[in-house]
């Protein structure tokens, strides 16, 4: 039941009618809407997130694109992008939203999909020893709690 | 003397110790004692945003726990990673009783948590228990002629839950160096992300978001920059080793704590500051303006 146009309204094996975003929910979408806690049908395209977006250009799909690709119901887009690991939660996007929705949080949630499942990131043994002798430790630690499970 | 209990974290007793030892003694000049606490542990660094997951805020709960124990109904620390993960997990289960009840119960046989501790960063402090105006009759050695660029990053404003000052455009630390004589110049680059913890899988990015930080700041007039996060320190400053290599040429622009501008101010000596743990040597620059 995923990718029908927002608007579409199928009608259900009983004859009711349901509007679009209850049938696409349900699933993926569902459970990032539990982890992250926010509404995803709130957003409204006015690209706010992006604009002020510090990891803009280094996504493949921009965060207001993330909003709309999820109402849509393509969860699995979102999840294999690199936009989710770019994202390091700066929080702009959530600050300036006038809808009150952030976007820091279902980056989160997505990450956690993955993470739950095993597909990590960052591999802590794999980082160069120079590295792990110059940066101070709230980097470290903080990428690998960010970027593995 | 008053006291107030302090939270150094991991870094500031490891990489950002000139942060440690210039805020313990220049806090010391204005009367206050950071009393460090007996027992800490990681704070966590990061806040976990995944809402049906508690585990990663037993962390901070637990320090505040430590705090409470103690009988302290406020707690102090420098960096912006604790000051976050400490006060949004503080609100996180404030707000929901649920969600600390559950806590308390993991943490067993740890006393329970009562939400009453107040997380205040050493800016606050600053600003609310001391004023700038106290500051301003403590200098002895003004930091005048000094252009600063006062860069705050992610973590000290946003977002609102955490904000110890407006999320768009904090002042608090450009009022502090002002009352120091320093003249605050300023740069709309100031709560931008500096690359944060990308620092460790991806170089590149973060030459590029603090090289575009630095580069603002120079064009702006900024003769140094000053912060209050060990890890922006760190991306600002050693950095610049990796935007020499990407663009060709050196920023050799110096970044300072606050603490180390009051220090300095008030007198304390270059000791104080260790400005032998700076990858841009800032001491050329503080000759120059007869500050040492």
């Amino acid at each position: 039941m995923q990718g029908f146009p927002l608007g579409y309204r199928p009608v259900d094996e009983g004859g009711i009618l349901k509007p679009a975003n209850e049938r696409i929910h349900g699933g993926l979408l569902a459970k990032v809407e539990e982890i992250s806690g926010e509404k995803v049908f709130r957003c409204m395209q006015c690209g706010s997130c992006a604009a002020g977006c510090p990891m803009h250009d280094r996504m493949d799909i921009s965060p207001n694109q993330v909003w709309k690709l999820l109402q849509m119901g393509e969860v699995e887009k979102v999840k294999e992008s690199k936009s989710i690991w770019a994202c390091f939660s700066c929080y702009t996007c959530g600050v300036r939203c006038p809808k009150g929705i952030d976007l820091a949080r279902v980056m989160e949630a997505l990450r956690q999909l993955l993470l739950r499942k095993r597909r990590d990131y960052a591999d802590g043994n794999k980082i160069p020893e120079e590295t792990l002798r110059e940066v101070p430790p709230i980097a470290i630690i903080s990428c690998l709690r960010k970027l593995s499970g | 003397m008053n006291k107030i209990a302090y939270y150094p974290g991991c870094t500031l007793s490891n990489t950002a110790k000139n942060f440690d030892l210039s805020a313990r003694e220049s806090m010391k000049a204005l009367g206050w004692e950071l009393d460090e606490m007996p027992k800490w542990n990681c704070c966590g660094t990061v806040y976990s945003l995944a809402s049906d997951n508690l585990i990663n805020h037993v962390a901070p709960i637990r320090l505040l726990v430590r705090a409470q124990e103690a009988g302290h109904d406020r707690l102090t620390t420098l960096c912006s990673m604790c000051y976050h993960t400490i006060k949004m997990a503080n609100h996180l289960v404030r707000k929901d009783p649920d969600k600390l009840e559950k806590i308390n119960f993991y943490m067993e046989p740890d006393p329970a948590y009562k939400g009453k501790v107040e997380i205040v960063h050493v800016l606050e402090m600053l600003k609310k228990d001391i004023g700038f105006e106290s500051i301003r009759a403590k200098v002895v050695k003004p930091l005048n002629g000094l252009k600063l660029d006062c860069y705050y990053g992610c973590l000290l404003t946003r977002p609102k839950e955490a904000a110890l000052d407006d999320v768009e455009q904090p002042t608090v630390m450009d009022d502090l160096v002002k009352a120091l004589g320093a003249e605050a110049v300023y740069d709309p680059y100031l709560t931008e992300c500096c690359g944060s913890y990308h620092t460790v899988m991806d170089k590149d990015v973060v030459a590029d978001k603090a090289g575009r930080i630095i580069e603002s700041a120079k064009k702006k007039g900024a003769e140094a920059i000053v912060t209050s996060c060990p890890l922006c320190f760190f991306n600002l400053d050693a950095r610049q080793k990796d935007i020499a290599a990407k663009t060709g040429r050196a920023p050799g622009l110096p970044i300072l704590y606050f603490t180390q501008l009051m220090a300095l101010a008030f007198g304390l000596g270059p000791e104080v500051c260790m400005f032998d743990l700076h990858y841009v040597d800032p001491r050329p620059l503080l000759k120059a303006k007869n500050l040492m």
